[in-house]
């Protein structure tokens, strides 16, 4: 593999990421339980699709092969994308949607903090831009994750159920292979690996705040950040998320 | 003719408003980076306050707009994300005219000190985002009226 290949799955992989959350999180758009939350989710969907143009702009750059963001984001089919399996599962319950938005923006923040010393000045300009919207992101969901863990019997129960549910998916973040490794050796981002031990840390405090236990496990579903196999989930969040563009290519407005 | 001088541009550019918050001029916001000329061509650097705010292609094409109006023919925009947009930018004029308009301008404590309104400092937050990116919804328990705060970043 060479460094430009590299380059080009790692910067997929971060771009893939933002967007399929982005694309997950807008799902909530006029559904929130609140007014306040509706707009606070649909803020955050914003802010990770914006990410996404730059992180999936740069991909295309790389690439060489004259695609823009939007060709990237609409007109791959699910073995191309390379995000995470967690931003792919279904929102569940507002509480499930909060507390993945929680388990991503840990690691994304830690992630974003080492991004903006990449060898890559590019690498390191959206690592900035970003970190600032997601520095924000962590603070809103460890609140709700808080609120909601140390709330009720129901939301507790709740909050402790989507953690159980997501937290399988937690580990794949933290995967090292090949590109990870090249990556590494660049300069240009952090082998994965290295992150965990802040991320435990952050995770622990906050969801102790929110008297919430993690489950014991390590066990950690893969597939997603080296395309090898997605859920079934993802096929269908395509499906609506590319229609547009698929039934009549190069549609604008 | 002539070609205007930078200087003249930046009074011009200021008086380019906001789309979303018509008050203040994209001067004003901080988003302007930097104007210059190269040959015959103005390039204007510009970057986005919110990675995906959707202003940033409006404010873009109202610049472009604004300048072509003004007799400039040969426009380059370049997006500049770095250094990254900060609300330390946004300038005192605007500063000003955003508590004028009731939006309450950023503060670096990380909440409005006082009601645009009233001018009661018993404030309390609604919710951490508002009617766009860059702001946060707020509410005075004095007056008891909502408002919206620019969020300081």
């Amino acid at each position: 593999m060479t460094r430009d290949e590299a380059f080009l799955q790692f910067l997929l992989r971060m771009g893939d990421n933002t967007l399929i959350l982005g694309h997950r999180v807008s799902e909530w758009c006029g559904h929130a339980p609140v007014l306040e939350e509706d707009i606070a989710l649909a803020n955050t969907a914003l802010d990770l699709i914006g990410q996404t143009q730059m992180w999936l702009g740069l991909a295309g750059e790389v690439q060489g092969e004259g695609k823009s963001a939007d060709d990237l984001a609409f007109l791959r089919d699910a073995w191309d994308f390379r995000n995470v399996l967690l931003v792919e599962v279904p929102n569940g319950d507002f509480g499930r949607t909060l507390m993945r938005q929680f388990l991503f923006d840990a690691w994304h923040s830690i992630m974003l903090g080492r991004l903006m010393k990449s060898s890559d000045d590019r690498v390191a300009a959206i690592a900035e831009k970003a970190s600032k919207e997601v520095a924000y992101h962590l603070e809103r969901s460890s609140d709700t994750v808080v609120g909601l863990g140390d709330g009720t019997e129901e939301s507790h129960r709740r909050m402790q159920e989507a953690l159980d549910y997501l937290w399988p998916y937690v580990g794949e973040m933290f995967a090292s292979d090949e590109v990870d490794a090249e990556m590494a050796a660049a300069g240009i981002a952090p082998d994965p690996a290295s992150l965990r031990e802040e991320y435990d840390a952050l995770v622990q405090r906050v969801l102790t705040e929110a008297t919430l236990t993690i489950p014991d496990s390590r066990f950690a579903h893969k597939g997603g950040r080296d395309g090898r196999m997605h859920t079934e989930h993802l096929g269908h969040l395509l499906t609506q998320m590319q229609w547009l563009q698929r039934a009549y290519p190069g549609a604008t407005w | 003719m002539d070609r205007a001088t930078v200087e003249q541009v930046w009074e011009w550019l200021d008086a380019v408003p906001d789309p979303e918050i018509p008050v203040i001029s994209v001067v004003d916001l901080g988003i302007v980076r930097d104007v210059t000329w190269e040959g015959d061509t103005l390039k204007v650097a510009v970057t986005p306050t919110y990675s995906g705010c959707p202003a940033t292609s409006v404010i873009a094409m109202d610049i472009e707009t604004a300048l072509r109006d003004h007799g400039i023919d040969k426009i380059k925009l370049e997006t500049r994300i770095s250094p990254a947009w900060t609300t330390d930018w946004l300038s005192d004029k605007g500063r000003a005219k955003l508590k004028d308009y009731g939006i309450a301008p950023p503060q670096p404590a990380g909440g409005p000190d006082r009601c645009p309104h009233c001018g009661s400092t018993a404030v309390e937050k609604v919710s951490q985002f508002g009617s766009t990116p860059c702001k946060a919804h707020w509410r005075c328990t004095d007056c008891l009226e909502p408002f919206d705060y620019f969020k300081c970043i």
